[in-house]
């Protein structure tokens, strides 16, 4: 999909993806100076402020779960996952952007990507630790969480590998690791800048620490950039794999609105779909607020708002393939599950998901006019990330509550304790990115430089 | 808590030093405290933690339930280490080695007394503590079922908030004073020849309890002896005796009983021989193949019950209405008593009367007419004389004497009572085992006019609302702990043998009867075994007395036959119209089927039980149609105020279907204010709107209050349509899942694999090997044919599972831990659909889905085909439960199971685990006792017999509807009932391949009745 963006019309019409005029010096004056320099704004301060409050929540929500037990949320028998799985596969799912745009694009050589990989793949990386937590918090002993991990115990106990929450632990350590290092590693040129701008002792200590001797040499770079690359092509696949497996913790399940083959391209796309409206959630505030929009131009919006309309297009076809397939199937309770999702209790929330992401999202990201206007893009990437997360809920609550045994069905009234883990790893996933925009350069130096140099030479 | 004695209170260690002298053994102790494991020492610590009734009839507040908590803790840690009695008691030698292994379980054979008549029962004991109730094979009435009173009542043993000290006018008090200040008591009563003594007991059965009371009145000439029991038989014995002239107790012969009319009698769960009843009469219905036979029921009710949903014709009418029916029925069959030419009420579809007359005419001395135990005796009286008429005494039915020591009419021995101490006439009350206050109508208002007499002395195993009156409270030993005799609904006798010696030195009543006879000291083992002595003087008492020990009877007590005579005066008794006052609805009291009259309120199982049908747990409501509901524009949950004879309550609405139209059914047995920390508080009183007059049927004003209640049920309700007509989206859906498979008896025998049709298994390619099963491979079949949705089944899982209770809050967030389950599903119109039970264990499928999905291996297949839970791996993802598609599995989703109170630990099966927060559990199949007789048989070296491994639920239900064996074992009784036609398994088209599987139900209607 990378491909054909570039030949499309509004990007050719040339809105540039630098803003022309900056040098190396500007662009590294600019990036390093919102870390070293420039004042914590108030700003920052009432929205770390705010952030921390709610991860606060969080910690006090973890406090009560591990006193009280899962009891403490709405889960019932039939429906024994609620909140914790949807938020779970939620953030998973939102991590993808980042991973997409960092190594995928990367290798697909889009070069607007620069301006925004850095911020894009903090985000996952946030994103993922919050999605990591809540697999763990849901277990009704989470004490034994590494029961699920294989190494090699004294009885001789394996996890049991035909688990989709096996292949999950490997699918989101993996991803957990890569992302990680693949962010550590872009980030080393640029921490060496810091390291050499930084005035504080303490700023030039842990800079240079974490700058690992980087000295900018051609023998760096040239090692640098292999790294880079393999660990790209090693990432890549991982933007379609951990949501496939993710996925598979449903589709391997027999309930209905879960068994469905469909799921791994459709989680895929819902996740880059959500993945992609964060990243307009962030960066659409931070390109005002910190005066990037030379970095961040309008180019990059169009562009991210057309991936959201492709990805958006899919999901649909995914909504629309699985109404089909239940009643093409013939299958009783396939049939009955659509038939509960549209008209059965919880019905609202499977309107205002259709609504979220389907009706907003499609009927204006087709415009350019939209496309290119940043706060209409701001309030629908809000609505398509509200819209995944009750498409979660749906598949996960509304697909359970009422199953195969009419006796067993039941509804889930979510507790207070479920906004609060909710609400609290956003709280989280804010705290950590405040800390990151605060701490480190949200956009890359030397790929905007790289990015500069090479606009100079296509010019020439 | 200190043990230091209080200033200016002592510790009498003289005394307590006697106490080490007298110790049979040289005693090791460790600190006085330990020594003084003496009532005396008990009292001392009960000092420490004065009670207070007024401040308890408040609730419980946290200091409260702290101190109570602390004192039941440390008065259970004294007596923690069980002892047998002293006095010997006999095992049940028919299936065990009588020597006592460790490890293994003990069973004896005892009778629990439930409203005076008797349950037989076997009860297992590991290491001294009885854990399970069954029931005893040898006991008519239990045949070795038992219900969910008897299930339940080994709960009650343990439970802590029962009575535990001697209470004098609301201060601990000792047994040691009551004997002196009876002893002054007793002499004054003596002086007064006993004028102005009562006694009031509930309905007295036992042959030495009698006796013991005759010679009290023969030693007080003037003093007198009063019966009430709360959910007594009142209207059956009167109505005998407005049928015969004299007391007579009827046995009915549900297995001689082709046809059968049930006139608002839930015989299959209410009266003694309902365990019986409802073995012979599924006996009746058992189905092997098309050339099987079925016997019909029709069932005229005003709420649904039970015996109502197995009937093959049910009628809504309203409980008035029954006596004109009944009339009408009588007078259709000629019957000797004439019906007064009354029209059968309005609500009888044309024809179905004549067809019922024509069928009982058709089986002539193979037929019953049974009438309720809530109709009135001219009902009952109507029932005695048709069944006269149409030739079943002797047949179907039989007459003996009374069962009861000493019939009277309950009702009127209570107002007496109640009279003489409103004239002040009564100075000293002794009540046994009751709790008037309670129970008593209201409009006799018990409690206000008790606190006139003089003397209140009170024997229960609560301090309930009537010890709270009284002057005297004393803790009663429950059945397992003491000795006594009882008998059943056919006059035979049981010995009741403790398991235990009394945990809270609980006083049996022949124990205070012997104090008030001036013989304090006696102890109930003496008394009893004295009496049975006396009536068998022989050389030969030492054989009688272990012989019925063990058999849990007493040989040839049965009571004969007895032939009566319908008395003549019956004709005369003219037809009373069924009267109901403009905007009066009528109510219907009934005890309630989990909780009975409001003896079992504390129990948590018994709360926790889905009620029949409405599935309603913690809670009773008042049931009414859907038409009423429509009418008085109100919804489940909606609080209506009920008024009648000057007394209103407050009560939550559920819309029953197939309720009598304008008849409100009000349950017994809540609303307590001292019932215990279990049932205080829990639902509203129905006896408020009971009187003396209008005991069970009468009128009460309903009106709407705009407030609401949370109910909680187990279950949402689906009314299955029939094929064509509209219903709701859902009901079509629960409907194509074809859960319930049924058919007529006749179409049965015209396609007898009706349940199987449309059927489809896909034995397809699988991606993992089958298993193979090459020894046993276990599997279960449940005849829904059979099943009457008892629950016994239910009560049985727990108690011998170990299964918590979770409480009403938790069950209103679906997460009751029953393992298994009685599902009811509807069918037809609202106003009288068929009900469809079915209980729901583990179905242990072949191809599980849980297994694969576990992330851990913590439920896993086993080579028999049981599919298992390792607890101790079970790290709690609940994917399992997700993926079952039978949501058989429950999970702790905190830490359900009580680790804390001492008393409780005392009950639960050493079997099994009690399982921790956090961890996934279901049903095992039982597999402690697989592997009890697995082990067993690989110790003798044979093979496993079919029928050796019974489970709980099989073994305790009362129509056999649940057997469980080996498959491969091509002669099992398992493998023949999976063989029949009308075998079936539930959402087999999943591939599943369930081991649980059921047998389709049949309905044998009349074909002359159209419905």
């Amino acid at each position: 999909m990378g491909d054909g963006l570039e030949n499309t019309p509004a990007a050719g019409a040339g809105t540039p993806v630098l803003a022309p005029g900056h040098t190396y010096a500007t662009i590294t004056d600019k990036i390093s100076s919102i870390v070293l320099t420039q004042k914590t704004r108030w700003g920052w301060w009432f929205g770390f402020a705010i952030s921390f409050a709610l991860f606060m929540i969080l910690n006090l929500t973890i406090g009560v779960l591990l006193i009280i037990g899962v009891g403490v949320w709405g889960i019932n028998i039939p429906i024994a996952w609620g909140f914790a799985i949807v938020n779970f596969v939620w953030w998973i799912g939102i991590g993808h952007a980042g991973t997409l745009i960092s190594a995928f694009l990367l290798l697909m050589r889009q070069e607007w990507r620069q301006s925004i990989n850095r911020f894009a793949e903090a985000m996952t990386l946030f994103a993922v630790a919050c999605a990591g937590l809540f697999p763990l918090l849901h277990l009704g002993r989470p004490w034994l969480f590494f029961w699920l991990i294989p190494y090699p115990d004294t009885m001789g106990t394996w996890p049991q590998f035909r688990s989709p929450l096996v292949w999950d632990v490997f699918a989101v350590s993996t991803y957990a690791t890569i992302s990680l290092l693949f962010w550590f590693v872009g980030l080393i040129p640029d921490l060496a800048t810091l390291r050499d701008r930084a005035k504080a002792r303490l700023s030039r200590i842990v800079y240079g620490v974490l700058a690992m001797g980087w000295r900018g040499s051609a023998m760096h770079w040239e090692r640098y950039e292999m790294a880079y690359l393999l660990l790209a092509g090693l990432a890549t696949p991982l933007v379609v794999s951990v949501h496939t497996v993710v996925s598979f913790d449903f589709t391997v399940g027999i309930v209905p609105g879960w068994h469905s083959t469909i799921f791994p391209p459709y989680f895929v796309a819902g996740a880059i779909y959500s993945g992609f409206a964060m990243v307009l959630t962030l960066a659409i505030p931070l390109r005002k607020f910190y005066g990037l929009e030379d970095f961040v131009t309008i180019r990059h919006l169009d562009n991210m708002a057309k991936i959201l309309l492709a990805t958006g297009l899919i999901v649909a076809y995914g909504y629309m393939m699985e109404t089909f397939m239940a009643f093409y199937s013939g299958n009783t309770y396939d049939r009955y599950m659509i038939m509960n999702r549209m008209t059965g209790p919880y019905a609202k929330v499977y309107w205002i998901l259709i609504c979220c992401n389907i009706v907003v999202p499609m009927s204006t990201l087709w415009f350019a006019k939209i496309r290119r206007n940043p706060a209409a893009l701001f309030a629908i990437s809000l609505v398509v990330q509200a819209g995944m997360w009750l498409e979660r809920f749906v598949i996960v609550v509304t697909s359970l509550h009422r199953d195969f045994m009419p006796s067993a069905w039941r509804m889930y009234y979510p507790t207070i304790w479920d906004y609060a883990a909710l609400f609290g790893s956003i709280g989280l996933f804010l705290t950590l990115f405040l800390l990151f925009i605060r701490y480190l350069p949200m956009i890359s130096i030397f790929e905007m430089r790289g990015l500069a140099h090479h606009l100079e030479e296509k010019k020439g | 808590m200190s043990t230091q004695p209080k200033p200016g209170e002592t510790l009498d260690l003289v005394q307590i030093q006697t106490k080490l002298e007298r110790s049979p053994q040289k005693r090791v102790w460790r600190g006085l405290e330990e020594l003084a494991g003496t009532p005396e020492y008990r009292d001392f610590v009960e000092c420490e933690f004065p009670h207070d009734p007024r401040a308890e009839a408040k609730g419980v507040n946290r200091r409260d339930a702290l101190k109570l908590m602390g004192a039941s803790a440390a008065l259970a840690g004294l007596t923690a280490c069980t002892k047998l009695p002293t006095e010997k008691i006999v095992p049940y030698a028919q299936q065990q080695p009588e020597d006592f292994v460790p490890g293994h379980p003990l069973f004896y054979a005892t009778a629990m007394p439930l409203g005076g008549y008797a349950s037989g029962l076997l009860v297992e004991s590991h290491m001294g503590r009885p854990t399970k109730v069954e029931g005893n094979p040898s006991h008519p009435a239990s045949l070795g079922t038992a219900n969910i009173f008897a299930q339940a009542s080994v709960l009650n043993l343990y439970d802590p908030d029962r009575a535990q000290v001697v209470v004098y006018r609301g201060r601990i008090g000792d047994w040691s004073t009551f004997l002196t200040s009876m002893d002054q008591l007793t002499a004054e009563i003596m002086a007064r020849k006993g004028e102005g003594f009562r006694i009031l007991t509930g309905t007295v059965t036992s042959p030495c309890l009698a006796d013991q009371l005759r010679s009290l009145l023969a030693l007080y000439p003037q003093a007198k002896w009063h019966q009430y029991e709360s959910a007594g038989r009142d209207m059956v014995r009167e109505g005998a005796k407005l049928a015969f002239g004299e007391y007579v107790n009827a046995v009915y012969h549900f297995d001689r009983a082709e046809v059968i009319v049930a006139l608002d009698a839930d015989f299959l769960f209410v009266g003694p021989g309902a365990v019986r009843y409802a073995h012979d009469f599924s006996d009746k219905r058992r189905v092997t193949g098309p050339d099987s036979t079925m016997n019909r029921l029709y069932a005229v009710e005003s709420t649904p019950t039970i015996t109502g949903a197995m009937a093959d014709h049910r009628l809504p009418l309203r409980a008035g209405e029954v006596e004109a029916f009944a009339r009408a029925l009588a007078d259709g069959l000629g019957a000797k008593s004439a019906g007064n030419g009354i029209a059968a009420p309005a609500g009888v579809p044309a024809g179905w009367l004549a067809a019922l007359v024509g069928d009982l005419n058709k089986h002539r001395g193979a037929c019953l007419v049974i009438a309720g135990e809530h109709q009135p005796p001219i009902v009952h009286a109507l029932a005695h004389a048709m069944n006269d008429a149409l030739g079943n005494v002797g047949q179907t039915i039989h007459y003996t004497e009374p069962v009861e020591a000493n019939p009277v009419n309950e009702m009127a021995s209570l107002q007496e009572l109640v009279a003489d101490m409103q004239a002040g006439r009564v100075n000293t009350l002794l009540m046994l085992g009751v709790n008037p206050v309670y129970t008593a109508p209201a409009d006799l208002r018990f409690g206000q006019h008790l606190r006139s007499v003089g003397t209140r002395i009170h024997l229960s195993q609560y301090e309930d609302e009537t010890a709270e009156l009284c002057h005297w409270h004393l803790p009663e030993a429950h059945f397992l702990e003491t000795w006594g005799d009882v008998r059943a609904y056919d006059g035979t006798t049981s010995i009741i043998q403790p398991l235990i010696a009394p945990l809270y030195d609980g006083k049996s009543a022949h124990e205070i009867l012997a104090v008030m006879a001036r013989q304090p000291g006696a102890t109930a083992h003496e008394i009893v075994k004295q009496y049975w002595q006396r009536q068998n003087p022989g050389a030969d008492f030492d054989l009688f007395w272990e012989t019925s020990l063990n058999d849990g009877v007493v040989a040839n007590s049965t009571l004969a036959a007895k032939s009566v005579k319908l008395s003549a005066g019956l004709a005369g008794e003219t037809a009373k119209p069924a009267s109901q006052s403009a905007g009066t609805l009528e109510i219907v009291l009934r005890p309630d089927p989990s909780i009975g009259d409001g003896s079992f309120t504390n129990n948590g199982w018994l709360q926790e039980l889905p009620k029949p049908f409405t599935k309603l747990t913690w809670d009773n409501a008042a049931l009414v149609s859907p038409m009423t509901a429509q009418k008085l524009g109100v919804y489940n949950g909606n609080i209506v105020k009920l008024s009648a004879y000057g007394q209103s309550v407050e009560a939550p609405i559920w819309i029953a279907p197939g309720q009598a139209d304008d008849s409100l059914t009000l349950h017994l047995g809540y609303g307590r204010s001292r019932a215990g920390h279990v049932g205080n508080g829990v639902g509203f009183n129905a006896y408020l709107l009971s009187t003396s007059e209008n005991r069970w049927i009468g009128n009460a004003e309903v009106q709407k209050t705009g407030k609401t209640y949370n109910l909680v049920s187990t279950q949402h309700h689906h009314i299955m349509g029939k094929e064509g007509e509209e219903r709701e989206e859902d009901t079509v859906a629960a409907m194509q899942r074809k859960l319930v498979r049924t058919a007529t008896l006749e179409e049965f025998r015209k396609n007898p694999d009706f349940a199987r049709e449309k059927d489809y298994e896909i034995y397809g390619p699988t991606l993992y090997e089958n298993y193979s099963y090459t020894g046993n491979a276990w599997a279960m079949s449940i005849d829904l044919n059979s099943c009457i949705g008892c629950n016994a089944c239910l009560i049985a899982c727990q108690s011998e599972n170990n299964i918590a209770v979770v409480g009403k809050d938790e069950v209103s967030r679906g997460r009751e831990m029953h393992w298994i389950r009685v599902d009811a599903y509807f069918e037809g119109d609202l106003e009288n659909p068929a009900v469809y039970n079915q209980p729901v264990p583990c179905m242990h499928c072949e191809t599980a889905p849980c297994e694969y999905v576990c992330p851990v291996g913590a439920t896993v297949h086993s080579p028999e085909g049981l599919n298992e839970m390792v607890y101790n791996r079970c790290v709690g993802t609940r994917y399992c439960s997700n993926n079952c598609p039978y949501k058989v599995r429950r999970f702790n989703f905190e830490l359900f199971s009580d680790w804390t109170t001492q008393s409780l630990m005392l009950q639960r099966n050493p079997d099994v685990t009690v399982r921790s927060r956090g961890v996934m559990e279901k049903c095992s199949y039982c597999i402690q006792r697989i592997n009890r007789v697995k082990i067993a048989a690989e110790e003798a070296g044979r093979v496993i017999q079919d029928g050796e491994i019974v489970t709980a639920c099989q073994q305790t239900c009362p129509t056999q509807a649940i057997v469980f064996g080996n498959i491969n074992d091509m002669n099992s009784r398992v493998t023949k009932l999976k063989k029949q036609s009308r075998n079936y398994g539930f959402l087999t088209d999943l591939s599943t391949r369930p081991r649980t599987t059921y047998l389709a139900k049949l309905r044998n209607p009349n074909p002359e009745i159209k419905e």
